[in-house]
């Protein structure tokens, strides 16, 4: 008996000719894939490729207009989520399915419970789990609420979640999103697991780096079509960059030194439990400082401070020359602070209401006269900003919600455009968009440095973080731990040392 | 470049989507003026202004005209205002007649034989019934040339008469009123439970007012203006407390209006010292009664004008669109810099005073205060609210929606009485229409997405 799989045995997945219509969109044309047993696939693709919605297909959440998919040779039809759990296809979404206040056991069995006479029969249960997460060689105690547990650990009850329900096929979109660097490391243990167990992984992420560490394949989508498939060994960083956008790229990081003016945005002592700790730095006119470290080591924390959405215990912030007093957001944006937050969709947009009505909710002050809003100038305004950043909207009135991911944080972006800050955070700016988007946010950074903002970039993509700042801080469990001054000439290693404390 | 048409196609949705309740009222009310088409006979007034000039168009001036109506005070009404119409299109009216067929029978045998003959006779419908009146000629050959004119009928639904649709806009007011603040609450994604207690309160504490400080029943339209007004910003700050507990100590909205509820109803009985307080001038109906402008309703025009108002502030005003971020996300309005306690503490506070209104028009209406006003009023609001499109989730919703939804339960509520609905079946028809509207607006939001 030979393990490897031979290769003319039928694939353990293979979709062929799928085609998805949504009205005035088609978001899949002729689309195909394939899976062998034992390899992990990455799926490649800008915002709005047709990724998810092949990942929906393939789930039973959207049922395609017209082709195939079998598996092991042998043809299947998939209209609702429990065929596809019936077939053996697992998804594991960027949102987690788990009920928070369920313990991991009872999330893994839940809608599948082990019965008898109607009662639950914890003790099997709980010896299972502890079997599954075993095999996956994780320590986690199966009866522990999901509310409590990490985002890592979350995601390995999902995964145990899978392998209870026999799943072969296991999908991951954009795993790594949420997890600290050792717990990215700890996941791809478990992938290789996986794929030693005999599993199809197709792995969703915007992180190439990771892509040639953890797959074997690599699909690439573009307009809802296949671009190619080849082996991860075949393609650079740059070959995949540009089969994505289908252009050249000449550089992914067009950064430009703007002259650096005086000093303008100087924090100090700055204080707030433990995740913020003595914190002291200032970034000068025209600058741009990365703020990195691992996910919780209190970055995102540092800018609230910063921005008055939480109230420090001490510390003061100082905005050209002048010591400022920060009880809300509202007196740091009067002050000219704006903040971008990593987190669009929660604390960045009303998604429900108009991109025209997002835009304008910080500006009104300025596009209103005697408390009325000035529709015509607010619209004008807002017009301006479709054009210059090049934001993809079928008109102003469209949902926030609708919007991709690039779009929606355009339209952030025109937000704090419109109020004419002096001092920029960015917060994960170029998390979850595509390249095509992340190179216009880059050139928009530029433009602002050059405009002499200072601009705090916080960012968990070290290769950003080298290519786009001019100095960069690395902040450990609530403590600025180090500095690099010259970025061109610092590697992830040197920032992954003091990240790690 | 893009047709036009393109940005059409979302108008019209968005449209139907916000005031789709239009159609189901227009629906309904095309509905009961069926099923209460019939034949009406006019009486009084309208029948008077019918009738005359129905003679005006037949009759030269100058003709001598004697009007006849039976006994009670809608004929003796009609008889007045139809003799003097007749005397200003230049007729001679020889005389009224007020009573039986025996009144009629000696007047007519006295003017028989006069010079002064009547040449036309005008009486209501039911005078004009009167077998006397069918056999004229034979009785009285000097009269043979009368003619007899009396109100004709003409078919009508009962739902589309004046007074029937008053009095819809009657009973809906107070619900009306109080439903544009709680839409404004529902919006940020809060809920007032307290607004049924605080017409109570308002009703109680206005009409105490009067009777205490203002000269009970010889109060002033001054003092008593003075007084309402008192007690609507009693109920004001009541509601600016609710927005304290949950802004400043972020108690659930239904938790802490629960409270308040309590706690005002609670002291509308002790105030009132559990009666009702009736020692008000009977002026005060100015206000619920009364009609101006040219027979407008005043609770009409004070509706419109508080609808026209709070449409603008949502629809056009800085703090209207505060109103929706707050609602469609509490945190992404902080951020970007929404004052956000200070919006919620408004549109509590404004539910407050609302409800104060509605108490004062309902002392109005009925001429009293009492502990008792106002019980479930707070259910019939959201009601309205939920039926007018508006979200409880937050962030969603439209004034103009509510007063559509406040319109719909009353025309409900109207059309059952009319039809003859006994009340109990009403409230399970009323339970009925809010759950499919809610679930309307689930589809509707289901198809969009």
């Amino acid at each position: 008996m030979t393990t490897a799989p031979a290769l003319d045995a039928p694939a353990l997945l293979e979709m062929s000719d799928i085609d998805k219509s949504f009205p005035g969109v088609r978001a899949l044309r002729q689309v195909g894939l394939q899976i062998r047993s034992g390899e992990v696939l990455a799926l490649l693709g800008e915002n709005g490729a047709g990724k998810t919605t092949l990942i929906k297909v393939l789930g039973g959440a959207y049922r395609p207009d017209a082709g195939t998919i079998r598996i092991d040779g042998r043809s299947v039809v998939i209209t609702r989520p429990t065929d596809a759990q019936r077939a053996g296809v697992a998804i594991i979404y960027q949102e987690f399915n788990l009920v928070p206040h369920l313990s991991a056991r009872e999330n893994i069995f839940l809608g599948r419970e082990d019965t008898r006479g109607g009662f639950v029969r914890r003790r099997d249960e709980h010896r299972r789990v502890r079997d599954l997460f075993a095999r996956i060689g994780v320590a986690i105690d199966p009866e522990t609420p999901c509310a409590h547990l990490t985002v890592a650990q979350q995601q390995v009850v999902e995964i145990a979640k899978a392998l209870a329900a026999d799943a072969r096929i296991i999908v991951m979109d954009e795993p790594s999103a949420a997890l600290t660097i050792q717990e990215v490391e700890r996941l791809f243990e478990i992938i290789g697991d996986l794929k030693r167990q005999g599993m199809g992984v197709i792995y969703i992420s915007h992180r190439l780096e990771e892509v040639f560490r953890v797959a074997d394949r690599v699909m690439v989508m573009r307009d809802g079509s296949h671009v190619a498939t080849r082996p991860v060994g075949e393609l650079t960083r740059q070959d995949m960059i540009e089969m994505m956008v289908g252009r050249k790229i000449e550089n992914e990081f067009p950064k430009q030194r703007a002259e650096l003016g005086a000093e303008r945005l100087r924090v100090q002592g700055l204080n707030r439990g433990d995740r913020v700790r003595d914190v002291s730095f200032s970034v000068r006119s025209g600058e741009v400082v990365a703020l990195t470290g691992l996910v919780g080591a209190g970055r995102t924390e540092t800018a609230r401070l910063i921005f008055g959405a939480d109230r420090m215990e001490s510390g003061t912030v100082t905005l050209d020359g002048r010591r400022l007093r920060l009880r809300s957001p509202r007196d740091a944006m009067a002050s000219g602070i704006g903040l971008l937050t990593e987190d669009r969709r929660n604390q960045g947009l009303v998604l429900a209401h108009s991109a025209r009505e997002n835009f304008g909710l910080p500006n009104l002050g300025g596009l209103s006269a005697l408390g009325f809003v000035r529709g015509r100038r607010e619209r004008d305004a807002f017009a301006g900003f479709i054009r210059s950043l090049k934001i993809k909207i079928p008109h102003q009135d469209e949902l926030a919600g609708n919007l991709s991911g690039g779009n929606q944080q355009k339209v952030v972006l025109a937000k704090w455009l419109q109020q004419d800050c002096k001092v920029i955070i960015f917060d994960e700016p170029t998390r979850g968009i595509d390249v095509g988007a992340k190179y216009e946010i880059y050139l928009l950074m530029n433009d602002l440095a050059a405009a002499g903002k200072a601009i705090l970039m916080i960012s968990s993509e070290l290769p950003e973080v080298l290519g786009m700042s001019d100095r960069i801080l690395v902040m450990h469990d609530g403590r600025i731990t180090g500095e690099i001054t010259d970025p061109a000439g610092a590697t992830q290693e040197q920032i992954l040392e003091l990240a790690m404390g | 470049m893009p047709l036009p048409i393109a940005n059409a196609r979302p108008v019209i949705r968005r449209f139907l989507a916000d005031y789709g309740m239009v159609l189901i009222l227009v629906l309904l009310a095309a509905y009961y003026s069926w099923a209460t088409w019939k034949e009406q006979y006019p009486g009084g007034a309208e029948a008077a202004a019918q009738v005359s000039e129905a003679v005006g168009d037949e009759l030269g001036p100058g003709t001598r005209v004697l009007v006849v109506a039976q006994e009670g005070a809608r004929a003796r009404e009609f008889a007045d205002i139809a003799a003097a119409a007749l005397r200003d299109r230049g007729m001679n009216v020889v005389g009224v007649v007020l009573g039986d067929p025996h009144v009629l029978r000696t007047e007519l045998e006295r003017r028989a034989a006069s010079p002064d003959k009547p040449a036309a006779v005008v009486a209501t419908r039911e005078a004009a019934e009167w077998r006397l009146m069918h056999v004229l000629p034979e009785r009285f050959p000097s009269l043979a040339n009368v003619r007899v004119f009396s109100p004709r009928s003409y078919p009508w639904p009962d739902f589309l008469k004046r007074s029937n649709l008053l009095a819809i806009a009657d009973r809906i007011v107070v619900i009306a009123v109080i439903a544009i603040g709680m839409t404004m609450v529902i919006i940020t994604g809060g809920i007032d439970l307290s607004v049924g207690s605080l017409i109570a309160l308002s009703a109680v504490v206005s009409t105490l007012l009067v009777r205490e400080f203002a000269g009970a029943k010889d109060a002033t339209a001054f003092g008593m203006v003075v007084c309402c007004l008192a007690a609507v910003l009693g109920c004001g700050l009541m509601g600016a407390f609710s927005g304290v507990m949950v802004t400043a100590f972020s108690i659930p909205p239904f938790i802490g209006t629960l409270a308040m509820m309590l706690i005002a109803s609670g002291l509308a009985f002790i105030l009132a010292g559990g009666q009702s307080i009736y020692q008000v001038p009977a002026s005060i109906d100015w206000l619920g009664r009364g009609t101006s402008l040219g027979g407008i309703p005043n609770t009409v025009t004070l509706m419109a004008v508080l609808y026209a108002g709070a449409h603008v502030l949502m629809t056009r005003t800085v703090l209207g669109r505060y109103i929706y971020a707050v609602g469609g996300n509490v945190e992404a309005a902080r951020l970007s810099g929404v004052p956000v306690r200070r919006v919620i503490l408004f549109v509590y506070a404004v539910c407050g005073l609302l409800a104060g209104v509605g108490g004062v028009v309902q002392a109005s209406q009925l001429q009293s205060g009492a502990p008792t006003y106002g019980l479930m009023y707070e259910l019939y609001v959201i009601a309205a609210v939920v039926v007018g499109g508006t979200s409880l989730a937050g962030g969603q919703g439209r004034i103009l929606g509510t007063l559509i939804g406040a319109f719909i339960i009353a025309v409900i509520q109207n059309g059952m009485n009319l039809t003859g609905v006994e009340s109990y079946t009403q409230k399970v028809v009323l339970g009925a229409v809010i759950l499919g509207a809610v679930l309307l607006d689930m589809l509707k939001k289901r198809r969009s997405t």
